[in-house]
């Protein structure tokens, strides 16, 4: 039998357009403070510390050194770092607890997309020879998915409209989001997408801890565990990929054990309205299951910490006893290139 | 439960070189991963999950390039990882790709570390201006010839010291078909009158820059009963990282680098690594770096590290044989460095270094570090498997 791992604490930022007077560490820091209060630990009674940033937002080559100094590295942490969303650092950090090198991690992310222009920065992430030179961005790349998608007859534009309408009412009860409320659906951005198709440009930053079997009991009333977590890459290449599905997102859940036993609650992380359609055909989620009570990415969207927190979310509604099965699920790459299916389950009540 | 032994059964690099103009990115990492599986007789559909590493994004100018090798390393229906802690990267990836055997996660793994560095220029990928911040000295041997001399001092070595690590290691390196340099007129004078670029490091004395790649082949130990040549076993493998500037910070002897190294030895149930350990890979990118590592790892007491280089311990024929491969000062693919010292490690223990083969060897340390000194991975790999 595997050793059993817990999400028994998140946090996060207010998640904002800008951050100006702040530098990442300062962004950070408090968020930090705040996840090891909700424990009581603090940092040395922390057996791994794993992070996911990313240069390119930075504007720097080893932009998530700064990070550490604010982590608070002395004397000296067993620590690593992904070059990506923060979600895969806690894939990471649940491998390290799963060998018994460690009994708690804390996992953080972050990313400040306000400096520059985000839809410029991400099309450095596409093939350098072929389509990165042409630099479409990443607004353009999801047009292209979700004009796929109704071509397909499996959505249309009132229904997208719907999408953003209910992430944004969500969120109204979300004091973290960004956008929330009633947000106008807005002219094209890139046709068939509306500025309400997209996700806001913001800053934020997150943290998780993770606990092992009795640790993770005695720190948190009502853990969250991970029952499953499976991550899958697709091809690069949009063009030999069927856009209208995610295949690997199917897999990853399959493999996560999330299709075992029905979830109440999915946290999606789709920053663009027609990637929940997709998410939720692979998914195989119905209208009984709750998508984005957070509001989703659709009300914040930090980039790089975005994913992490579609895991914070779920897992926080199951410690305040509000799921009891939820799936969290995180991406990465142009129009979901690579996903990650958790599966978090309290005990029962 | 106990962790799953792992053991390595293929590895594979590329003819480190300057510039590898013939090949894209996708195929310098894929040239790599072919000759590891092609090493452990396996194929592509063998792999349960790659992990990969690469220093900085700037280094290339491609963003979480993983995206786009995905197809290239067989990756599309996997998990695939990307792992990123400055020049210790190449080290940390292998021990995160360890860790998804050893928690059974997955039966066989693809490692691979990689830098293209002829796309782009690695000095300036390093030096951003970023607003209201200190500026990083152009190129790493300006951040570290202080604490060189801050050694010099501290030691009392003799200033021919780094000239005689650099002599060996270029030496070492043409005994390895796979390294960068290879100086076959290199001589002892040659290296003592290169230019001085940093006061005390010369020109001859620091790393060059490559294109290389190195890949893996992790698997369990059912795997390990399968694999048609000798495995490497890990005997033990550890991170540790500690912040960049800080008050008592020591920049000649880091705190981190031998905590990893004591934790390292305590998996590995290592009592004294002089007498227990056969031969070292370590992270050496400017030579005087060879005798500082040599103290901080225990394998020589403080100020005494310069002693083993000069009386030739450290030669490919000493007691304590130190980067028979020819190190990093002979190839430099940074964000590869370090996973090229725990395949070299591994390599020896396999008794597969053909020309650079230590005789005998046993028990070997792979080392690298990045950043200001402050990231550290290591992995102690051993002929026969842990507990036996």
């Amino acid at each position: 039998m595997t050793r059993e791992i817990a999400v028994i604490a998140f946090a996060q930022t207010d998640h904002r357009r800008t951050s100006d007077e702040l530098s990442e560490v300062e962004m950070l820091m408090p968020v930090l403070h705040e996840v090891l209060d909700r424990t009581g630990l603090q940092t040395a009674d922390i057996g791994f510390t794993c992070s996911g940033s990313s240069d390119y937002l930075a504007g720097r080559a080893f932009s998530f050194t700064l990070a550490l100094d604010g982590v608070g590295a002395w004397p000296p942490i067993s620590e690593s770092h992904v070059e990506t969303d923060g979600a895969w650092a806690l894939y990471e950090a649940w491998t390290k607890l799963l060998t018994g090198e460690a009994d708690t991690a804390l996992v953080y992310a972050y990313g400040k997309s306000s400096p520059g222009s985000v839809r410029d920065v991400l099309t450095r992430q596409l093939d350098p020879y072929y389509v990165a030179p042409l630099w479409p961005d990443s607004v353009a790349l999801a047009a292209l998915q979700a004009q796929a998608l109704i071509d397909a007859g499996e959505t249309d534009e009132p229904a997208l409209a719907a999408v953003a309408a209910r992430s944004r009412a969500a969120g109204q009860d979300n004091p973290h989001a960004q956008l929330r409320g009633s947000v106008p659906h807005g002219d094209y951005l890139v046709r068939p997408l509306r500025t309400g198709d997209c996700p806001p440009v913001g800053d934020g930053a997150a943290a998780v801890i993770l606990a092992a079997g009795e640790r993770a009991r005695a720190l948190c009333a009502r853990p969250a565990w991970i029952r499953g977590i499976d991550h899958r890459i697709e091809a690069h290449s949009l063009g030999v990929r069927d856009l209208t599905d995610s295949p690997s997102t199917r897999l990853a859940a399959e493999r996560a054990g999330a299709f075992d036993r029905p979830v109440d609650t999915a946290e999606l992380h789709a920053p663009f309205t027609a990637q929940e359609i997709v998410l939720r055909k692979a998914l195989r989620l119905d209208d009984t299951v709750c998508v984005n009570p957070s509001g989703g990415p659709l009300a914040a969207n930090p980039v790089m910490a975005a994913g992490l927190i579609r895991i914070g979310e779920a897992a926080a509604r199951v410690h305040r006893g509000a799921s009891d099965r939820a799936l969290a699920h995180a991406t990465s790459g142009p129009c979901l290139q690579q996903n990650l299916v958790a599966v978090l389950e309290g005990d029962p009540r | 439960m106990s962790k799953e032994p792992v053991a390595v059964v293929g590895i594979g690099q590329t003819k480190h070189v300057a510039a590898r103009r013939d090949v894209s990115i996708a195929g310098l990492v894929r040239e790599a991963a072919r000759r590891a599986l092609a090493d452990a007789e396996l194929t592509w559909a063998d792999i349960d999950a790659v992990v990969i590493g690469k220093a900085p994004d700037f280094f290339e100018g491609v963003m979480m390039p993983e995206l786009y090798l995905a197809d290239a390393l067989g990756a599309v229906g996997k998990p695939m990882l990307r792992v990123h802690t400055a020049g210790s990267v190449g080290g940390s990836t292998a021990l995160v790709a360890a860790n998804l055997v050893a928690a059974r996660v997955h039966g066989t793994v693809l490692t691979l570390a990689f830098e293209k560095q002829s796309e782009s220029n690695a000095m300036w990928g390093l030096s951003l201006p970023i607003p209201f911040q200190q500026p990083l000295l152009a190129g790493a041997g300006g951040f570290f010839a202080p604490h060189v001399r801050a050694y010099m001092r501290r030691s009392g070595a003799p200033d021919t010291i780094g000239s005689l690590v650099a002599y060996k290691d270029r030496r070492n390196a043409l005994k390895n078909p796979c390294a960068h340099l290879h100086e076959h007129d290199i001589t002892l004078e040659k290296v003592q009158a290169s230019p001085m670029l940093w006061d005390p490091i010369r020109y001859s004395e620091t790393c060059p820059s490559s294109d290389g790649a190195c890949a893996m082949v992790l698997t369990d130990r059912a795997g390990a009963a399968r694999a048609p040549r000798p495995p490497a076993w890990m005997l033990g493998g550890a991170m540790r990282s500690e912040p960049t500037l800080f008050a008592g910070k020591d920049f000649v002897s880091p705190r981190a680098g031998r905590d990893c190294a004591a934790d390292v030895y305590r998996q590995a149930g290592i009592a004294d690594p002089r007498r227990d350990i056969d031969a070292v890979e370590m992270y050496v990118p400017f030579s005087w770096y060879e005798p500082m590592w040599l103290e901080n790892l225990g394998f020589a007491a403080e100020g005494e590290g310069w002693k083993l280089t000069e009386s030739g311990v450290t030669e490919l024929d000493g007691d304590l044989p130190v980067n028979m491969s020819g190190g990093v000062l002979s190839t430099n693919p940074i964000g590869a460095s370090g996973m090229i010292r725990f395949a070299e490690a591994a390599l020896q223990v396999r008794g597969q270094a053909g020309e650079h083969q230590v005789d005998g060897a046993r028990r070997v340390l792979g080392h690298a570090y990045g950043g200001g000194s402050q990231f550290f991975s290591m992995w102690l790999v051993g002929s026969a498997p842990p507990h036996s």
